[in-house]
């Protein structure tokens, strides 16, 4: 930050968000020692024709921030005032983009477990979208991967491959694909493509004979020097530099936009990771966030399995609430997505509906009947896409493991996932159908179904949308974007505990006692059974505590190990204190149908999912 | 905001319709303003780079990378034919002597002394873009492409399969409710754009495209028959490009939903009349439906019929609900209080008050309407 020196200076921050549809203002303001959000504003955006300039859009949504906080943004000439002065201007202006489609890239490595791997990974984690991973044993014929490089028209291309010292022949084999396919940017078609070569340190002179006179050629450091490690930030930040260079100059009014901006102008979906991987940092804690959208659905996801953080995100492309309803249920299959529903619905009228969902995005359900059918389908659409994150977000594929006999019994391999859901602290979850779902206690229902979190987990939601900006803010003052994250930003949903185990017979899975405000609360969790219990939320926006301890079965872990007990401070929320006696893995389709339904009433009913009285019409109970 | 409703589909008498041209690469535009053109003809022309096909010649000849320039007959740019050597390893004694031949017509791109790849690039591939509709050319893009105007009528689908045709209208059901079943389907339909009411069923769908239909409009369509049609689910919204000789519009949604009368009369007006039809969809940023344009007498030139202005929702305005429960009935705006309103799904939402049938209300989300409009 030029302009502050000392982020300590920095009182009064604006923030946008620029998404495909709408630009997203926020006004913070730090106010009896604490940085809070003031208002939000938002306005369409004008990336696309007729207006074609993305500032436009950008002064919409703060002139709206103006007229409800009172406080004047803007000069005569339609630029921020800065620094903030009294009343007047803002210190510092910020902005995230996914407009005109995001960031989209490809990727190349070599082993496609491998090199192609990480790349994909470092691409995913700076917030692209990954077209496709070309790697040297993807079983295509190199005249097919160079066809499909052609027809893609990514904005750039990582291109990854050996450890350092290792093949270069490979390496620049894919290089020399590329070279073929003569590659054109998506947008614009006067500047060359950008290309980022993170591979063998040894192909360095070959890839640049091979590759610099077609393409804008940048070498960074390997992102995978051995086996055992990668080195993703170099790449990364790459790719954050060739976005504003390169991409974002490219679509109209950026230029602008960026003189605007006190600090680099950031992916959407990069900024997300951003303040969830500092949050996870601040309180040295594993969260999982989510952002389900219309047309894809995002997992971030900070686990520590050595203790040293490691940060994932997936993008599920086809796996979103409105554009790609329909494929989600396409992929789920029907019974998965019903199994949910505790209610019959005809099978070509369901299809139907889904359809027409597809072809008119923006409708939202009015009846009950139909709610349930699109949270079944929520739940459903983020079951898959946390799929595919755990099969991403896995340990090196390729290093081989020393094993001592102690490891003999222990099945893990090399590649296995990292998403432990035990060791899970925190979920958070964003996108309309959890942002607004109009009972938060459907929100809590929806991402326990769909993740199914082991032992003692905190839920959230992201009221507003306003992680992206959030996550620019953390380079230029952390302590306002953490500060506002925790009071603003989330809605505390509460605590799910829920034990890890099976039981074949029923009967209790563990004995809980927690010190609520109104008084301790003790008892027995049964074997499916559900319980909801109160513990909110401060003034100050933050959950109550309460001191609780569990004492599982001998085949039930909350944590502790199998029957061990735990004691442990847990936090409330909006919806409070979920105990979920449904064991793990959970699998409905093993209970029979009237079981089913019987079952799903009960807890729908406990949670207060629903108006009662509404379900039993649908039910016909 | 946004607007709080969909805008509904287009449904038009007259109006200028403008179509771009455009090349996938840069090529040659063949006609030029003022040129009459009809849906075939072709107005620019391109050659897409051939495909590249690698050769490991120094795996193929045992030599190694950085000796390939020693043995190769051809260089970088020279032609070559199937079968033709391009790289030959002498050796003392002739029996030892071996080549390697081209394995495509074309040229060569490149010799890599790295990794002993040849990189041969076959024949250009031609590429044509007709003018798709009837009208003048008012535009022309150099090396890129034209525009297409064209005074027409013209009405939007919400969902489509299958691209640009064209082909004589003729209405293949009495009135816009009447479901296109098989024993509709005739042998005079063969080439034509044919109109139905408000669901085609599979098999009339199959019999069409034996019989040679060139494209189906019609209200509704079923998903499931579409699946059993294509052979697979449809996960996206995006189409166009379906291998199928008939293309279909659908106006209203999936299931069975009478056409709207102002379509279904627009139509039957110009029975008879050429339709230049697209099934291409995308519902996404940069939104494409698919689309029916019959092209009017141009008399009185390209530019002088403007377009209506698109306008808000307000009372009185015909609308057609888009979800359940009233989905694909229409009706006509009585109301639009502006506080949010709670609806059975507990959702808040701003609502419309609407009119069905001259008598029975109902409250509906704005979201879950779109405008019928002119």
């Amino acid at each position: 930050m030029a302009k502050f020196d000392n982020p300590e200076d920095i009182k009064v921050i604006v923030a946008t968000d620029c998404g495909s549809t709408t630009t997203k203002a926020i006004l913070i303001e730090f106010v009896n020692g604490e940085y809070r959000l003031m208002e939000r504003g938002e306005a369409p955006t004008t990336v696309e024709a007729p207006f074609e300039d993305v500032t436009m859009g950008v002064l919409n949504a703060v002139a709206e921030l103006e007229e409800l906080s009172g406080r004047k943004l803007l000069d005569e000439k339609g630029r921020f005032i800065s620094p903030a002065n009294g009343k007047d201007g803002t210190d510092v202006y910020i902005s995230t983009s996914s407009a005109g489609g995001g960031l989209q890239m490809m990727v190349a490595g070599v082993v496609r477990s491998m090199t192609a791997e990480s790349a994909e990974r470092a691409a995913l984690g700076a917030g692209a979208i990954v077209m496709d991973v070309i790697a040297s044993n993807d079983k295509r014929l190199p005249h097919q991967q160079i066809e499909r490089i052609r027809h893609l028209r990514p904005d750039m291309i990582l291109l990854s491959g050996g450890i350092d010292g290792g093949t270069t022949t490979h390496v620049v084999e894919l290089a020399e694909l590329i070279a073929a396919a003569d590659p054109r940017p998506r947008l614009g078609s006067s500047y060359q493509l950008p290309i980022i070569f993170a591979g063998n340190k040894d192909a360095v002179p070959l890839v640049n004979e091979t590759l610099e006179s077609k393409v804008d050629l940048k070498t960074v450091d390997n992102l995978r020097p051995v086996l055992e490690r990668e080195n993703l930030a170099p790449a990364r930040e790459e790719i954050h530099e060739l976005f504003m260079e390169h991409v974002m100059a490219q679509a109209p009014g950026y230029k602008k936009l960026m003189s605007w901006a006190d600090a680099p102008i950031m992916p959407t979906p990069g900024a997300v990771g951003l303040i969830i991987q500092t949050i996870a940092d601040q309180y040295g804690i594993e969260a999982v966030g989510v952002d389900i959208g219309g047309a894809t659905t995002d997992v971030f996801s900070v686990f520590r399995p050595g203790g040293e953080a490691v940060f994932n995100r997936t993008v599920s492309a086809n796996l979103g609430m409105s554009y790609s309803i329909s494929n989600v249920f396409a992929e789920a299959t029907l019974p998965m997505v019903m199994r949910w529903v505790p209610f019959l619905m005809d099978e070509r009228d369901l299809r139907n509906r889904v359809k027409n969902k597809m072809i008119r995005p923006t409708t939202i359900p009015q009846s009950l009947e139909e709610l349930v059918f699109e949270q079944a389908i929520a739940k459903e659409a983020l079951r898959l896409a946390f799929v595919q994150h755990k099969n991403f977000a896995t340990v090196l594929k390729g290093v081989q493991q020393q094993r001592t006999i102690a490891d003999a019994f222990e099945q893990s391999s090399s590649g296995s996932t990292i998403v432990n859901m035990m060791t899970l602290d925190m979920l958070i979850g964003s996108g309309g159908v959890l942002s607004h779902a109009p009972r938060r206690q459907q929100s809590a229902l929806m991402m326990i179904d769909a993740f199914l979190p082991e032992g003692i987990t905190r839920l959230a939601v992201d009221s507003i949308f306003m992680m992206p900006q959030l996550g620019v803010l953390t380079e230029v003052q952390p302590k306002a974007a953490t500060e506002v994250f925790e009071k603003d930003c989330l809605i505390h949903l509460g605590t799910c505990i829920a034990p890890k185990g099976v039981s074949k017979k029923g009967g209790p899975v563990m004995k809980y006692s927690i010190e609520l405000p109104t008084g301790t609360v003790s008892g027995t969790l049964e074997h499916l059974e559900m319980k909801l219990l109160p513990l909110g939320v401060q003034e100050n926006g933050l959950p109550m505590t309460a001191k609780a301890t569990f004492e599982p079965e001998r085949n039930f872990d909350v944590g502790g190990g199998p029957g061990n007990k735990v004691e442990k401070e847990i936090h409330g929320g909006v919806v409070g204190i979920i105990l979920d006696g449904r064991g793990r893995p959970f699998d409905l389709s093993t209970i029979s149908e009237t079981e089913r339904v019987k079952y799903l009433t009960t807890w729908m009913t406990e949670m207060n999912i629903y108006d009662i009285e509404k379900m039993k019409a649908l039910t016909g109970n | 905001m946004a607007h709080a409703y969909t805008p509904g589909l287009k449904v038009t008498e007259r109006q200028v319709i403008q179509k771009r041209r455009i090349l996938p690469l840069k090529g040659e535009v063949i006609v030029k303003v003022g040129d009459q053109v009809n849906p075939s003809d072709v107005v620019a022309r391109t050659h897409l780079p051939g495909n590249v096909v690698p050769l490991n010649v120094a795996n193929k000849l045992g030599v190694p990378p950085e000796d390939l320039e020693m043995v190769m007959l051809k260089k970088d740019g020279d032609t070559i034919k199937e079968g033709e050597p391009i790289a030959v390893k002498k050796s003392f004694i002739k029996w030892f002597t071996s080549s390697c031949e081209a394995t495509i017509d074309g040229t060569i791109e490149s010799v890599s002394h790295i990794t002993g790849q040849v990189l041969q690039r076959g024949e250009p591939i031609p590429v044509e873009v007709k003018a798709y509709i009837r009208g003048e050319v008012t535009e022309i893009i150099p090396q890129e492409g034209v525009v297409v105007s064209s005074i027409a009528a013209f009405t939007q689908g919400i969902f489509g399969i299958g691209g640009e045709t064209f082909g004589n209208i003729l209405m293949a059901t009495p009135d816009n409710s009447t479901v296109l079943s098989e024993d509709l389907i005739t042998p005079e339909m063969k080439d034509k754009v044919i109109v139905g009411g408000s669901l085609v069923t599979a098999g009339a769908l199959r019999k069409a495209l034996d019989t040679g239909v060139k494209g189906i409009v019609v209200g509704g369509f079923s998903d499931k028959d579409l699946r059993d049609f294509l052979g697979y689910d449809i996960g996206v919204a995006i189409t166009g490009s379906e291998d199928t000789t008939t293309t279909l519009v659908v106006t209203e949604g999936f299931g069975q939903i009478s056409m709207a009368q102002k379509t279904f009369d627009l139509l039957k007006k110009h029975e008879g009349a050429m339709a230049c039809i697209n099934g291409a969809t995308q519902i996404r940023a940069g939104v494409i439906r698919p689309e029916v344009v019959i092209p009017l007498d141009q008399s009185g030139g390209v530019g002088e019929v403007g377009e209506t202005e698109i306008q808000g929702l307000k009372i009185g305005t015909p609308v057609r609900v888009i979800r359940h429960p009233h989905f694909g009935r229409i009706g006509t705006v009585t109301d639009l209080p502006s506080p949010l309103t709670a609806l059975e799904s507990e959702s808040k939402a701003r609502v419309l008050e609407v009119e069905f049938d001259g008598s029975e209300r109902a409250i509906v989300p704005r979201a879950n309407v779109e405008m019928i409009e002119d």
